[in-house]
């Protein structure tokens, strides 16, 4: 057991993967020597010269040929660099990652892991703090899992790279250093489709992924309500039982997150909630969300993403209705 | 000033259109092999016809033909070892046959049934790819792999001039180059995209130049010369297999239309087909046959009837295969999510009701 930040709990799980799986091969941008712009494959190079691959500024030929790798019997882990440059790569994933395995009935699979650093509130540049998330769910054929703590982000990483479907693994850049945690040294895995309940409670669902779980943990400590706290840990396949179960107890439920409201993850968790438990239901379902506008250079950033005062008057409003 | 590079493109052409080729230049192929590209490219024209005529009949669905294009796609082909790999796009048919691939799955893929690209991994093959230029980075990614084992394979990418305007062409060359794989760049130059011309295609005067912007070879022959096809890729293979990417332009023409639901009379002249049909590559590797005394009227009817039965029999057994639909549901992800189980519940009460 160590005490970890996210950048080492991802870093331990890709060194451990890799000693125990040859055909690991790691491949993006200024990985290699320099380990990564944000470190997460700090010295990793140094012990798999071979598998640690610089490549050139092609998004789209990082994930074309991580297929092309995948189908050749290596798993190929790509980085793209930063979430608002996976948009090059949007064909290659849409296009072939998620579908050869149904185009050739199963001859084939491109079963790669993309990991990106993901999400704002780190004050950063244009297209450095996006929410794309929604279009790599809304893509039959690939998985989408968002760790929100060290110990899941290691979990869940090995499970991503065990997946024989591709997997987009985002990265709460939020969380890469801010929070430290106690992660075993052994190899664990978190599976992929399972929500996670962090706290128990009977009077509301509160359902979120990413840097905003730890954003709501003091906030529901703060209040005097029985709150169910949901992490979803993967947003494909969703893991709707779980947030069904919840509701069918607490009878109101709020969705929480960055992304732009306008069907987002939360527009299918609330239309799964009215297809499954309306009878349930107690108050309407509540979505706290980013707007549905171009996410703000950083001078503006704070007034687009959901805060304390924002996620405590929906809380408000449902448990007042 | 001073010049700090140069260039040059070569251009490969061993036949004319008489059926006479330069000895000097002539590949060392036996009798046996000239008659196999003879045979191999008739079944590719008879194939062809057969899918055009049941696409008209409501068999098949939207076919893209291959008609003027098969000294490229044979000659290529037979230059490669077995365990070399093909990355197709979508006028490869030939390929396909030549490594054996079932001839009825290719119908039952034209037609509209995933299921017939099931195989393509044991002929060492992708499968079809319809959004153009993407498939050269897959190529990429196969060579890289096989480099990384230590293998000593070839991976030959095809695509048109049409695919050389994309992103991923060029994310693809200079890929290969960076890492310096083992990939041969095979374009079937057939100088339209859909009614594209070439000349509003690029602004360079060969495709084969594009090659040494990214720091390898790249060559043009003649693509309606079945010889000189294969000897310029039996050279890319050799070079290949050294770890040196290398770009073969082949110049041919699509004598057909664009695809069976295009009419390219629209944007090309009767007087430019025309003289592109007096360039068959077809009749001329047949002149060179009779010229050489390889063939015979006899031999000809015997080679145009066996495709045809061949050809007959593959459509006779894609057309008696069932399809089952909830095949729809079975490979999005290696197993069913509880999503799609629900989904796939739903989906039998409706296919019941
Ligand atoms: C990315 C993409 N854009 C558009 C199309 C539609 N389309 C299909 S074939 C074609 C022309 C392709 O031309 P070329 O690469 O020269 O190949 P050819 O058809 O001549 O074999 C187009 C535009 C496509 N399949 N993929």
């Amino acid at each position: 057991m160590s005490n970890l930040n996210m950048v080492e709990a991802i870093n331990l799980a890709l060194k451990q993967e890799m000693e125990k799986n040859k055909d690991i091969v790691l491949l993006g941008e200024d990985i290699g020597i320099n380990g990564g712009v944000f470190r997460v494959t700090e010295g990793l190079y140094k012990k798999f010269p071979n598998r640690v691959v610089d490549t050139p500024i092609s998004e789209s030929g990082i994930i074309g040929m991580s297929i092309g790798m995948a189908i050749y019997g290596l798993k190929p882990v790509a980085e793209i660099q930063f979430e608002g440059f996976t948009y090059p790569a949007l064909d290659q994933l849409i296009s072939h990652a998620a579908r050869f395995r149904n185009r050739t009935r199963n001859n084939m699979t491109a079963s790669l892991v993309l990991r990106s650093p993901w999400g704002g509130g780190v004050k950063a540049l244009e297209h450095h703090s996006e929410s794309p998330e929604t279009y790599f769910a809304h893509t039959p054929g690939l998985k989408v899992v968002i760790p929100s703590c060290p110990y899941d982000a290691k979990g869940l990483l090995i499970s991503a790279i065990r997946d024989k479907n591709p997997v987009i693994f985002l990265e709460p850049k939020k969380l890469y250093r801010s929070i430290k945690q106690d992660v075993p040294e052994e190899e664990y895995a978190i599976p992929i489709g399972k929500a996670n309940i962090l706290s128990e409670g009977s009077d509301l669902t509160l359902i979120t992924y990413g840097s905003f779980v730890r954003t709501v943990i003091p906030i529901i400590n703060s209040l005097p309500y029985s709150i169910e706290l949901i992490d979803l840990r993967t947003l494909s396949p969703i893991d709707y039982e779980t947030i069904i179960n919840s509701v069918k107890k607490t009878g109101r439920a709020i969705i929480l997150h960055e992304a732009p409201r306008t069907l987002g993850i939360g527009a299918e968790i609330s239309a799964l909630i009215m297809e499954n438990a309306l009878l349930n239901l107690e108050a309407p379902v509540l979505r706290v969300t980013g707007y549905d506008v171009v996410t703000p250079a950083l001078k503006l950033e704070d007034y687009y993403r959901p805060d304390e005062a924002k996620i405590k008057r929906a809380i408000e409003r449902v448990m007042n209705f | 000033m001073k010049v700090i590079k140069k260039f040059e493109i070569k251009r490969i052409g061993i036949m004319n259109e008489k059926g006479i080729a330069n000895k000097k230049l002539m590949p060392r192929l036996s009798k046996e092999d000239i008659k196999r590209l003879y045979e191999l490219m008739i079944i590719t024209r008879v194939f062809d016809s057969k899918a055009i005529a049941l696409q008209r009949q409501g068999r098949l669905g939207t076919y893209a033909p291959t008609l003027g294009q098969e000294a490229t796609i044979i000659g290529s082909s037979y230059a490669l070892k077995r365990s070399d790999w093909i990355i197709p796009s979508f006028r490869e048919n030939g390929m396909f046959i030549h490594r054996n691939y079932p001839i009825d799955m290719l119908f039952q893929f034209w037609a509209g049934n995933e299921a017939g690209m099931s195989k393509v991994k044991e002929v060492n093959m992708l499968p079809v790819a319809i959004p153009v230029g993407t498939q050269l980075l897959h190529a990429v990614g196969l060579a890289f792999a096989s480099k990384f084992k230590n293998e000593n394979n070839v991976f030959m990418a095809c695509f048109s001039d049409g695919a050389t305007s994309t992103g991923d062409f060029h994310e693809a060359m200079n890929l290969a180059s960076v890492y310096k794989l083992p990939v041969i760049f095979l374009c079937q130059n057939n100088q339209y995209a859909i009614s594209t011309p070439l000349s509003k295609q690029t602004g360079s005067e060969t495709i084969a130049q594009k090659a040494i912007a990214y720091g390898f070879e790249g060559i043009q022959v003649d693509g309606n010369d079945v010889f000189a096809v294969y000897s310029a890729v039996k050279y890319a293979a050799e070079k290949a297999r050294k770890s040196n990417p290398i770009l073969i332009e082949c110049l041919t023409y699509r004598l057909g239309d664009h695809t069976t639901s295009d009419d390219a009379s629209k944007y090309r002249t009767e007087k430019e087909v025309s003289f592109w049909r007096s360039k068959d590559p077809i009749d001329r590797l047949r002149i060179y046959m009779q010229k050489n005394k390889l063939t015979a009227k006899e031999y000809e009817k015997k080679v145009l009837e066996d495709a045809e039965k061949i050809i007959e029999d593959a459509v006779a057994k894609a057309e008696s295969i069932k399809l089952n639909p909830e095949d729809i549901f079975m490979h999005t992800y290696d197993e069913l999510s509880n999503n799609l189980k629900e989904q796939l519940r739903e989906f039998r009460k409706n296919v019941k009701s």
